[in-house]
C-alpha cells in the first residue's frame, strides 16, 4: 500500500531493536545511498518533493543544497523537540522505529558531508530518549555509526541531546543555542543555519518525520516518492489528531486527502454526534478553520488557500460545546509562558493578550477590548525575531475574526454575572450597615 | 524627579517592585570559578558530569546534562550542586544558573522528588484536564515528596487527559482512577500500568492490517 511508508510495520514487536529492523531490510537504503555521488543524492532528495514536516514546510532538497562544500566541520541536527500543542507524531516514530530515523539521518549526513550529528529530543520524552539512546548504541556496536561505515570511507558520529522543557527550543536557532549549552533564545537570521549554525558550522536541521521519510525516498526513487500525494505536496504525512474526537491518534495519510476523510473517516468525528465548532489544521499555532472548511484537501497549498497552514500536521478538533474564550485563554497562556522574552512585541504582546482574555473571563472586559486585542495581534505579526509571537497572534486573530459574536456574548454574560455578584454583595453590606445603625 | 519616576520598576498592576530603590551591593565579591581542588564533589555527580563532557566536548554543551546530574543528586538545582558542577566544568556558578532558570524542568527550589506533570494545554483541557489536575491536587494533598504541577502540551494528546509520572506517560485518566493513581504515586508503584502510553498500539487501522 503506497500510503503506509513511515508507519510500515510500526507495531511489530521489537521493531525498535536493530535485529528486527535489519531483518525487515533496514539500513539497505543507507548502503545504496552511500554508493551514490553526493550531488546525485541531493538531486534525488530535491526531486522527491519532500517538504519539511516540522512546521515551515521547506523543501529538504533545497535546504540540503544550501550547505556549502568544503573542509569545514558540518552538522546535521535532528529536531525532536516536538512541543507544538497537538503534535505527537515524532514521539511514535522515535519510540517504535528509532532506526528508521537514524538511517534517514545518516543518509542526510552523508549527502551534506556532516560527520558530527545530533538529535535534540525534548526533556519530557524520557522513555523515548532511552529507547533512542539504546538504538544509537546498537547502531554504533554494529559499525553503522562510526568510522568508515559499510566500507564507504564515510565516518559519522551521532549523539542524543536532551532538552529540559522549553517550547522555544523547537525553533531551529533556539535549538542550536540550547545545544550549545545556552538559554534557548532564537538568533537573528541571516546568517541561516545552513551557513552558520551549530558552533558556527554549516548545519542542516530537520524534523524527525522529515528525516524518517528519507529511506523511503531512496527505496522508491525520487519519482516514485513524488508520485504519492498531490502537486507541491509530495508523499505521506503523519497526522496527529486530538481534542474532541472519537479516535485520537496518529494516522499516516497521502497528502491531498480531504480533511473530512481524516476527521470523520479515520478519527470518527467528535463524540456523541456533536458538531465541530472549529479545528486547528496544523497545531495550535495555525489559524483555526471551521466546519465549512472540512472538504479542503489536506495538503500544504489547499490548507493555505483556506487561510491557514499545514504546520506540523496536528489537527485539534473543538466541538460545539466548547467556549472560544476558554480556547483563547489556553492559547494566550501557553504562548506568554513560552515566549523567550527577546523581542518586545512577542514578550509584551503575548502577556497583554493573556491579561485581556483574563478580563473577559472575570467580567471586566468591554466589546472594545476585542478591537484592542485584534490590533495587538496585528502588531506582533512579522515584527519579531522568530515566529512564536505570530504563532499566538494568528490563531487568536482568527478566533476573534470568526467567532466575534461568541466573544461579545461571553463578555456581556460575564459582565452581567459580575454585576449581579457585586450588587448582591453591596446589598448584603447595606443590610449590615442598617443593622449597625439600628 | 519625573525622570526618576519613569525608571522605577513596577509590576503590571502599578506598584513598585520591592528593592527598586536599593543600590547594587558594590562590596560583594564577584562570583568566580570555584576551585576544583578544594570543592568537594560527590563521586556520582562528578562521574555523570565528566561523562557529559565526554559526550559533548565542544563549548558549554555539557551544561544541560550537568544540570540534570545536579538535579538527580539533590532533587533540585541547589546552590551547592551548581557550585560543584561549576567546579567540575570550570565555569562560574552564575553561568550555570542562567541556563537552569530558562528551562521548565529544572527546579530552582527544593521540591518533592517525584515529578507529576499534568498537561493542561488545549487538547487535554478540551477533555477535562483542569478537572484532572484539581482532583489529583485534592487527592495528593500537600505531599512534600510529590512535585505536582500543570504543564504545557507533553506531546501525548492522543491519551488526553494525561499525566507524566516521573517520565512515564499515562492516560486517558478517568476521574474515578485518581485515588488509585495517587496511591501508586505515593507508594512509588508503576502508575496505571494498563493505561501507559508505551503499551498503546498505533491508532492507524492500516498498521494492524499489515
Ligand atoms: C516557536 C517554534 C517552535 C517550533 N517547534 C518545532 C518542533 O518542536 N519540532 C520541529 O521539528 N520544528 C519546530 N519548529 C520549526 C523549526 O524551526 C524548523 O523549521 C524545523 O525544525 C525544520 O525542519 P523541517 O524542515 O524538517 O520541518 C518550530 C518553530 C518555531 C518558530
Ligand atoms: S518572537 Fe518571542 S520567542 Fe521568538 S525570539 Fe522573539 S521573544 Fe523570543
Ligand atoms: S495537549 Fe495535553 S498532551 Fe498535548
Amino acid at each position: 500500500m503506497t500510503d503506509t511508508l513511515l508507519f510500515k510495520g510500526i507495531d511489530e514487536p521489537g521493531l525498535n531493536t536493530i535485529d528486527v529492523y535489519l531483518a525487515r531490510g533496514g539500513y539497505t537504503q543507507l548502503q545504496r545511498a552511500l554508493k551514490m555521488k553526493r550531488g546525485d543524492l541531493i538531486t534525488e532528495l530535491t526531486g522527491s518533493g519532500l517538504r519539511g514536516r516540522g512546521g515551515a514546510g521547506f523543501p529538504i532538497g533545497k535546504k540540503a543544497s544550501f550547505i556549502p562544500k568544503g573542509d569545514m566541520q558540518k552538522y546535521v541536527v535532528c529536531n525532536a523537540d516536538e512541543s507544538e500543542p497537538g503534535t505527537f507524531k515524532d514521539r511514535e516514530l522515535i519510540q517504535k522505529n528509532p532506526h528508521q530515523l537514524i538511517e534517514g539521518l545518516i543518509i542526510a549526513a552523508f549527502a551534506v558531508d556532516a560527520t558530527i550529528n545530533y538529535i535534540y529530543i525534548r526533556g519530557e520524552y524520557e522513555q523515548q530518549a532511552d529507547i533512542l539512546d539504546a538504538a544509537i548504541s546498537e547502531a554504533r556496536d554494529r559499525g553503522i555509526i562510526g568510522e568508515n561505515i559499510f566500507g564507504s570511507g564515510f565516518s559519522v558520529e551521532l549523539e542524543l541531546a536532551r532538552g529540559a522543557g522549553a517550547y522555544i527550543c523547537g525553533e531551529e536557532t533556539g535549538l542550536l543555542d540550547s545545544l550549545e549549552g545556552k538559554r534557548g533564545n532564537p538568533r537573528l537570521k541571516p546568517p541561516f543555519p545552513a551557513n552558520e549554525g551549530l558552533f558556527n558550522g554549516p548545519t542542516l536541521i530537520n524534523n524527525v518525520e522529515t528525516l524518517s521519510a528519507i529511506p523511503s525516498i531512496i527505496e522508491l526513487g525520487a519519482e516514485g516518492y513524488a508520485a504519492i500525494g498531490v502537486k507541491d505536496s509530495a508523499g505521506t504525512k503523519l497526522v496527529s489528531i486530538s481534542g474532541n474526537i472519537e479516535r485520537p491518534g496518529n494516522y499516516e495519510v497521502e497528502l491531498g486527502i480531504s480533511s473530512r476523510e481524516i476527521i470523520y473517516g479515520l478519527a470518527g468525528g467528535p463524540p456523541d454526534g456533536r458538531k465541530i465548532k472549529c479545528w486547528f489544521p496544523g497545531g495550535s499555532s495555525t489559524p483555526v478553520l471551521t466546519a465549512d472548511d472540512l472538504d479542503v484537501g489536506y495538503d500544504y497549498d489547499s490548507i493555505e488557500a483556506a487561510g491557514s497552514m499545514l504546520g506540523s500536521g496536528a489537527i485539534i478538533v473543538v466541538d460545539e460545546t466548547q467556549s472560544v474564550v476558554e480556547l483563547a485563554y489556553k492559547l494566550a497562556k501557553f504562548y506568554s509562558h513560552e515566549s523567550c522574552g527577546k523581542c518586545t512585541p512577542c514578550r509584551e504582546g503575548t502577556r497583554w493578550t493573556f491579561h485581556m482574555v483574563e478580563r473577559i473571563k472575570e467580567g471586566t472586559a468591554t466589546p472594545m477590548d476585542l478591537d484592542i486585542m485584534a490590533a495587538v495581534q496585528e502588531q506582533i505579526i512579522g515584527h519579531c525575531l522568530c515566529v512564536l509571537g505570530d504563532a499566538m497572534a494568528m490563531p487568536i486573530g482568527s478566533l476573534i475574526a470568526k467567532f466575534r459574536d461568541e466573544f461579545e456574548a461571553e463578555i456581556e454574560a460575564n459582565r452581567n454575572e459580575r454585576e449581579r455578584k457585586l450588587a448582591a454583595e453591596f446589598a448584603a453590606a447595606e443590610v449590615e450597615i442598617e443593622g449597625i445603625s439600628a | 524627579m519625573a525622570d526618576v519616576q519613569r525608571h522605577v520598576a513596577r509590576f503590571t498592576h502599578g506598584s513598585r517592585i520591592p528593592g527598586w530603590d536599593r543600590a547594587a551591593d558594590l562590596e560583594k565579591e564577584p562570583a568566580v570559578v570555584p576551585d576544583a581542588a578544594t570543592t568537594e564533589v560527590p563521586g556520582e555527580l562528578r562521574a555523570a558530569i565528566e561523562d557529559a563532557v565526554r559526550r559533548f566536548p565542544v563549548g558549554d554543551s555539557a551544561f544541560i546534562p550537568a544540570l540534570y546530574a545536579v538535579q538527580a543528586q539533590y532533587g533540585w538545582c541547589s546552590p551547592e550542586g551548581i557550585e560543584q558542577a561549576a567546579a567540575v566544568l570550570g565555569r562560574t556558578p552564575a553561568a550555570l544558573t542562567a541556563v537552569a532558570t530558562f528551562y521548565d524542568m529544572f527546579e530552582m527550589e527544593p521540591l518533592g522528588r517525584k515529578s507529576v506533570y499534568v498537561c493542561t494545554n488545549i487538547s487535554c483541557s478540551l477533555v477535562g484536564a483542569d478537572q484532572l489536575l484539581a482532583a489529583l491536587e485534592e487527592e495528593l494533598g500537600e505531599d512534600p515528596d510529590v512535585n505536582l504541577r500543570g504543564f504545557e502540551c507533553l506531546g501525548a494528546c492522543d491519551i488526553a487527559p494525561m499525566a507524566s509520572v516521573d517520565g512515564v506517560y499515562v492516560g486517558p485518566i478517568e476521574l474515578g482512577e485518581v485515588p488509585e493513581l495517587a496511591n501508586q504515586i505515593r507508594q512509588g508503584d508503576d502508575p496505571l500500568p494498563a493505561k501507559q502510553l508505551i503499551r498503546r498500539p498505533c491508532a492507524d487501522p492500516k498498521v494492524a492490517e499489515q
